[in-house]
């Protein structure tokens, strides 16, 4: 700033209230520290004592506490529960261990701090504080130091020397950056797929249910239910499972086929039954609760809901575009199946995805 | 003292030569003198000064729970498996019985189940993180409240800012390491918050998860940067913070025999080796007694993660819960730009809202130091009525911070209220933009209020609760004058006043045009200083005026 504001600060504190006791007429001066004012325990012997007593007691509270600390961890059983009151069934070990552990710590501390709360000296000192800035003279005699020592090394004077130092320390942490690439793959269009991809209208996949790990027919889904199925071949041991449940989810709910307002979801599905990508279009969370009346499907964790009825338009959330719905069919004997991928990603948007 | 002074006479001859030790044990410093030089750091730290209050002790528990999250910390990781391997779990907990869980999960739950106190500590270090985090807040909120981050704390408010960022972070990492099926979804929600981000979203999230979600390496290598990175970060740190603290020595309020040039309190030794040392068992016992008493994340309950399941109710711990309300709140914007690719606003904004939420916070104390154009060192604190407009700022940015809070947690407000999630959700978004406005007004209001108030205590006394009924009749209620204490006490803060904009003209004439950075600067500092924004306090002349007036009543 050009000009000065120092005139429109206040004065400096100390300027009109020191710590010396002002005399004059001030009547908001600053009139020193207070005179100290001494406890029970300092003028009266008997108090001191009794304070002293009770500080032992928390010490000799907290030994015993161990003590109990120890034997509740060699007598208790680790499965056995108690009832306490108000908690209701707790584990025995946890609630003895925990308690006995926070009685001998809580009594060190109480204790300590009852000691010097009644018996250590409570006088109030002052003490002057420094200016954290270094006088002019320091100030000037460390730059003059820094110079001469700038100076010596030639550091400005020999520029090669200079610029390839500043070069050498530029490049040598790309040997660090490089090292990362070997963290993941690269994305390629590894997110455009899904397990379902390898279902072929000549050698469709068969929809598996979740629960019985049974193939499906259309009869199995009654209106109203919400079913959640996997493609089949993908089972439960498989070492890449959690990766490929992760896009393969499928939920499928049957509606009445007047009762579906968007013809193209109606065309994917078979005879009203729709099979939607089971991940939410926000940020991955499996969508679970569902409400029958409505056809209103809603995710748990952020609450976006789609409209299953309506293409799984998104009704209310912070999902940015529908759920993706899974052509199905059935095959020669009468199994809901697969014949092809998803026609756009699952799960959360992402910046290669096209719009 | 007289010791201490020996040091230098005595430096050229080996420590054993310095005239006899009393005794063993000054015998043993002696010799430990000569090698680390202790006198001369005690001389300056033994007998150091601290001031009393009960505020400046939040600070305290920030350090106390964070010694007891290492302390548990490390003898977790004697049992805790970081692996992603699967496994069939066949413990002593029967409802997980032939469950397939990756090992992480299991050995979680055999931390609660097997190992005997393993619960506890897993209780304790989990509640440790959260009152560690809490403390840091409300410790954060006395510095602020009370301009303690003022000149020459402004880079030790920064410290702590990072100590309370990185916390979040730790926190989010240990807490995603069970496996268990809300920490599993709390993984899922940031890998779609990474995939949001534009051009690089996809390879972070590759890199970071060692292939596509959920892999194989993500507990593992959030393993190594919660008990290994983050803590090494914030050890640092907090070692910088204590050493600034210790440096700058300790704010105080104003008050009699209270100045810029001293500090007034009580020494390190005796009196705070007891008091904070006891503190530290307090804090301890206070956390082991709440980890015998209330369960903490029961991993157990809610089963291993996998990635199509998940439970209602699903929340984050509570720190995290305003990054949560900006996700819920926000709607689900998602463009088409450059030729077709995903810009997806809905998460992205959150995104971003989320750094910037803390960073208005952490840049504070240079916004303020620039716009009062203040250079000089403070070590008194703020009454923070007598700072209205930072008072009310930072109780706009914490209705900020509780509004988005309500949004993180909008389902359990409706189930618990029976209200509509949606009417809930709208609400948020109209209060996200409201009512920090609104609570700004009201708090600096209420600031002036107090302002008012404490001058009518100076100039008319306090109200003694004694009615005198005077000759002709009429009751009045005594006032008793304050003592000087008091008057001193309520008197001695500073009252700025604005900055004002440069002379049209320089002194020889020539025009000068003030810039708009100018500008913006003398009218912020009008907002926080000028008229209508402090109340004028009283002036001794003011004070004696109505004092003498008394005496011909």
């Amino acid at each position: 700033m050009s000009h000065d504001m120092s005139e429109n600060l206040p004065e400096a504190h100390d300027a009109s209230h020191g710590t010396e006791v002002v005399t004059h007429d001030d009547p908001f001066a600053d009139p020193g520290l207070p005179a100290h004012e001494p406890r029970r325990t300092d003028i009266d012997e008997r108090a001191a004592k009794r304070a002293e007593r009770q500080v032992s007691l928390m010490f000799v509270v907290s030994m015993l506490a161990t003590v109990g600390f120890i034997a509740s961890y060699a007598a208790i059983d680790a499965d056995k529960l108690v009832y306490i009151f108000p908690l209701g069934k707790v584990s025995a070990l946890n609630f003895a261990l925990g308690m006995t552990l926070g009685v001998a710590l809580f009594c060190i501390g109480a204790g300590a701090v009852h000691w010097a709360r009644t018996l250590m000296s409570d006088h109030e000192l002052p003490a002057e504080r420094h200016p954290i800035e270094a006088s002019d003279e320091v100030r000037n005699d460390v730059i003059e130091q820094f110079k001469t020592g700038a100076a010596e090394s030639g550091f400005g004077r020999r520029k090669m020397i200079r610029n390839t130092l500043i070069g050498s320390m530029a490049l040598v942490p790309l040997s660090g950056v490089v090292l990362l690439r070997d963290l993941g793959p690269l994305p390629e269009d590894k997110l455009l797929h899904t397990g379902w991809a390898e279902a072929k209208p000549s050698e469709p996949i068969r929809l598996v249910n979740m629960n019985t790990d049974q193939p499906m027919k259309p009869e199995d889904i009654i209106q109203g239910s919400l079913t959640f199925a996997k493609p089949h071949g993908l089972e439960e041991d498989a070492e890449d499972f959690q990766q490929q449940i992760a896009k393969d989810a499928l939920m499928l709910v049957r509606i009445a086929p007047e009762n579906i307002k968007d013809a193209n979801s109606r065309d994917k599905g078979f005879e009203g039954i729709l099979a939607y990508s089971k991940i939410c279009t926000h940020v991955g969370c499996p969508i679970s609760l569902y409400e029958q009346q409505t056809h209103h499907a809603l995710c748990p964790c952020h609450q976006s809901t789609f409209d299953l009825a309506d293409g799984a338009r998104v009704i209310f959330g912070p999902a940015g575009h529908p759920l993706p719905q899974l052509k199905i069919t059935t095959d020669e004997q009468g199994f809901l199946v697969a014949t092809g991928d998803f026609d756009e990603p699952v799960g959360p948007s992402y910046w290669e995805r096209k719009r | 003292m007289s010791t201490a002074s020996g040091t230098n006479s005595g430096a050229s001859k080996p420590a054993s030569t310095r005239a006899k030790p009393a005794n063993k044990a000054e015998a043993t410093a002696d010799w430990v003198d000569g090698r680390l030089g202790i006198y001369s750091l005690a001389k300056a730290n033994l007998r150091k000064i601290f001031p009393d209050h009960w505020s400046f002790m939040l600070g305290e528990i920030c350090l106390y729970s964070f010694v007891i999250i290492i302390l548990t910390g490390v003898y977790l990781t004697m049992f805790f498996k970081p692996s992603m391997a699967e496994t069939v779990y066949h413990g002593s907990y029967l409802p997980l019985n032939g469950i397939r869980m990756s090992e992480a999960y299991a050995s979680t739950v055999d931390i609660s189940f097997e190992i005997r106190g393993g619960l506890l500590i897993r209780q304790i270090h989990h509640w440790a993180a959260l009152v560690f985090v809490a403390a840091m807040f409300v410790h954060m909120m006395r510095v602020f409240f009370t301009g303690a981050f003022r000149k020459p704390r402004e880079i030790n408010w920064l410290f702590g800012f990072l100590l309370l960022c990185l916390g979040f972070f730790d926190g989010f990492f240990g807490y995603s390491l069970p496996d268990d099926l809300l920490s599993g979804t709390g993984i899922r929600f940031m890998e779609g918050a990474i995939l949001a981000v534009p051009l690089v979203g996809t390879y972070i999230q590759m890199f970071l998860f060692g292939g596509e979600f959920p892999g194989t390496d993500i507990i593992p290598r959030f393993f190594t940067i919660h008990v290994l990175l983050i803590p090494g970060i914030m050890l640092g740190l907090l070692v910088a913070h204590l050493i600034l603290v210790f440096y700058h020595k300790h704010t105080q309020w104003a008050g009699p025999g209270k100045s810029e040039k001293n500090v007034v309190g009580m020494p390190l030794m005796p009196v705070y080796m007891a008091k904070a040392g006891g503190f530290f068992f307090l804090v301890f016992g206070i956390i082991a007694a709440m980890s015998a008493i209330a369960t903490i994340n029961p991993v157990w309950a809610y089963g291993p993660y996998r990635p199509d399941q998940v439970s209602t109710d699903a929340q984050p711990d509570w720190y995290m819960g305003f990054a949560e309300g900006l996700i819920r709140f926000m709607p689900g914007w998602e463009i088409s730009v450059w030729g077709g690719h995903t810009l997806n606003l809905g998460v992205f904004i959150p995104l971003m809202l989320f750094p910037l939420v803390l960073v208005a916070i952490a840049v504070y104390p240079f916004i303020e130091s620039w716009v009062t154009g203040d250079k000089r060192e403070h070590h008194i604190l703020d009454r923070p009525r007598n700072a209205p407009v930072r008072t009310a700022l930072g109780a706009a940015w914490i209705s900020l911070y509780l509004v988005l809070l309500v949004g993180g947690g909008n389902d359990l407000f409706a189930t618990h209220l029976h209200m509509s999630i949606n009417t809930i959700t709208y609400m948020v978004r109209v209060g996200f933009f409201v009512v920090p406005v609104i609570t700004f007004f009201v708090a600096k209001r209420w600031c002036l209020g107090l302002q008012r108030r404490d001058k009518d205590k100076v100039l008319h006394g306090r109200e003694s609760g004694i009615i005198k009924r005077l000759p002709h009749g009429e009751f009045v209620e005594v006032h008793a004058a304050l003592s000087q204490d008091d008057l001193h006490t309520l008197t001695s803060h500073e009252q700025p006043e604005p900055l004002e904009l440069p002379a049209e003209t320089d002194e020889n004439g020539v025009a000068r045009k003030a810039g708009v950075v100018a500008k913006t600067r003398t009218k912020l500092s009008e907002g926080f200083y000028g008229e209508g924004n402090q109340i004028a306090k009283p002036t001794s002349e003011e004070y004696l005026e109505i004092t003498s007036g008394h005496g011909h009543h």
